[in-house]
């Protein structure tokens, strides 16, 4: 080998020759955990290039802005403001930040779900121990996961606010969970919805450009629709409406569930139309999973 | 030890039989697996690693029945696809650790292996980099070294030096040698050119039509259709005389490149023969050697 100057030897490769792996080999449940966790770390662009960092770091750092605002005003003054209660409420903050959620979904599903369609590499999981339902199902998980973290993170420092200055314990502890809860539905939603399109199509531009359509355009759709039907007087149509977008569906949910504020023109009145958006979002989810699981029995290895 | 056995082995499609009662025995060390394309040389991988249903008939890879045990075949056996599967905005490193995750190595572990292997498949600095900006031929590397990162006891290649320049071919061929001869890992390697698998493997299984064509040694195929170049030192026209010598004798001769007499191998005594005859003309004996036949000739036969 090269020498260098000062005499002494550099840059020697030493070749061990083939080592054979004697240590442990993990089971079935370790790899879908570490595959989870690869997916989550991926949609927050870890562990990828740093371009891919910006955007979803961009969208989590706008989502928590107002949160911290509102929690500022309401720590500082409260009693200023006669204030007793959260200034915006757990359940119509994802409705207030919709384009910031809708903008991550669309981005970040093509980049989890048309990528290993795109350049094949699918073939690489299939062949390895891991069956083909746990992979899709994996690979939702992962993307509702960091959804959540998305729209829960936001909320769970308004409840960490809220305590700061104050508010009942017990009212605020009920209500944060009703959020959760809301924030939870929305995150399966979302991530469900999203990505079938992506899994529909390969091509990465299309994907995006498809999950925007069907996230930002149903909810202009139905908050028109609603206004409408507020200014003409049939609430019904309103409601009816809201079952058509996810942000307005699951607002309705909690609604129906636990009377929070109302935050769209027309909530779900009675109960029959509140165990009407539940069984949507119950239909929504189980069918759109169905419809990925279908999609990808036809991908050959 | 048998690695691959399989038994009656059919896959029909409803337009075509893929495999057609196919009874083949894999034993370790390098095996070719040669046919046309459309012979059936991929469905047969994909049946191995249980991707694939057999319409009827059984095949066991490792001990493992396709059917039912394909995660444990799958956990212990690489596959490396003919197809591009590689993601372009990844690199080779992050690929092959998380690759070896997904093959139940704990991350410490598939990092060091991975490390290992692409030294092994000779990706050197540039396997951090994208492999979007690969070359064939360190892509055709990186799919190997993925097919590896978890020590293997059996490699499933199929078309390795597909798109290769001649001079990658041939590392790509030592490769596959060193796989299956150093590392001690069965290799069943796909072509659809004979004249590469004669040089790396041990055992050749021909498929035509989705029938086994033939099963047998690689050496079996050479010295079935072998014959001798016989080079002698005279006067002019020393071949010509050596050559009617032969065929007096009645042994299968004609001329050959340049003054070569060429003489087919009938038993053990040819060389003798051949030796007897070229003092008994007061020639000089220059060499005999083995004819290097292809396996190809066992087709034009």
């Amino acid at each position: 080998m090269a020498d260098s100057s000062d005499g002494r030897p550099s840059g020697v490769i030493h070749d061990l020759g083939y080592r054979p792996y004697a240590g442990p080999r993990l089971g079935g449940r370790e790899i879908a955990w570490s595959f989870f966790v690869t997916g989550l770390r991926n949609t927050f662009g870890l562990g990828r290039s740093g371009r891919s960092k910006v955007l979803p770091m961009t969208l989590f750092a706008m989502m928590l802005l107002p949160a911290l605002i509102l929690v500022g005003v309401l720590v500082q003054a409260k009693d200023v403001l006669g204030l007793d209660a959260q200034i915006v409420s757990y359940s119509t903050y994802p409705l207030t930040t919709q384009l910031l959620i809708s903008v991550f979904v669309a981005a970040q599903a093509p980049a989890l779900i048309s990528r290993d369609l795109r350049f094949r590499s699918i073939t690489l999981y299939l062949a390895r121990p891991m069956p083909r339902t746990v992979y899709v199902l994996v690979r939702l998980a992962s993307l509702a996961a960091a959804t959540l973290v998305l729209i829960g993170v936001p909320l769970l420092l308004l409840y960490l606010g809220g305590l700061l200055a104050d508010l009942p314990a017990g009212r605020e502890t009920g209500r944060f969970l009703g959020g959760m809860l809301g924030a939870v539905l929305l995150a399966l939603l979302l991530s469900c919805l999203s990505a079938l399109v992506a899994a529909l199509t390969v091509r990465r531009g299309l994907a995006v450009a498809g999950v925007i359509v069907v996230l930002l355009v149903s909810y202009t759709v139905v908050t028109t629709v609603q206004g409408i039907a507020v200014g003409t007087g049939h609430p019904r149509v309103g409601e009816v409406a809201g079952l058509f977008s996810p942000f307005t569906l699951v607002n309705g949910v909690q609604r129906a569930l636990f009377d929070v504020p109302r935050a769209t023109p027309t909530p779900p009145a009675g109960a029959a139309m509140g165990a009407l958006y539940v069984a949507v979002v119950v239909l929504v989810v189980a069918g759109s999973v169905a419809a990925l699981l279908a999609r990808y029995r036809r991908v050959s290895p | 030890m048998t690695v691959i056995e399989t038994v009656q082995l059919t896959k029909s499609y409803p337009s075509v039989t893929a495999l057609d009662h196919l009874d083949v025995t894999v034993g370790p060390g390098v095996t070719g697996l040669v046919g046309a394309n459309g012979a059936g040389k991929s469905t047969f991988i994909k049946i191995l690693l249980g991707l694939v249903e057999p319409t009827s008939g059984s095949a066991r890879v490792l001990g493992h029945d396709v059917v039912g045990e394909g995660a444990a075949i799958r956990a212990r056996v690489g596959y490396m696809p003919e197809h591009d599967c590689l993601p372009a905005d990844v690199s080779a490193s992050d690929l092959v650790v998380h690759l070896g995750q997904m093959s139940g190595l704990p991350y410490a572990a598939a990092r060091e292996r991975a490390s290992d292997v692409l030294r092994h498949v000779g990706l050197a600095e540039e396997r951090y980099r994208p492999m979007g900006g690969y070359s064939t031929g360190m892509k055709q590397r990186a799919k190997l070294a993925q097919a590896l990162v978890h020590d293997p006891q059996l490699v499933l290649l199929d078309e390795p030096t597909n798109g290769l320049d001649p001079s990658s071919r041939d590392d790509m061929l030592a490769l596959v040698h060193r796989i299956g001869h150093e590392f001690g890992i069965a290799v069943l390697v796909t072509s659809h050119l004979l004249g590469e698998l004669e040089r790396v493997c041990d055992h050749v299984v021909v498929l035509d039509g989705g029938r086994l064509l033939q099963a047998s040694a690689t050496a079996d195929f050479l010295g079935a259709t072998g014959s001798l170049l016989v080079e002698v030192q005279g006067p002019t026209g020393a071949d010509r005389l050596l050559g009617q010598a032969l065929v007096d004798a009645g042994y299968a001769a004609r001329p050959a490149e340049g003054t070569l007499v060429e003489v087919d191998v009938r038993d053990d005594a040819t060389r003798d023969v051949v030796r007897d005859l070229v003092v008994d003309l007061g020639l000089g004996l220059v060499r005999m050697q083995e004819r290097h036949h292809r396996i190809e000739d066992v087709f034009r036969g």
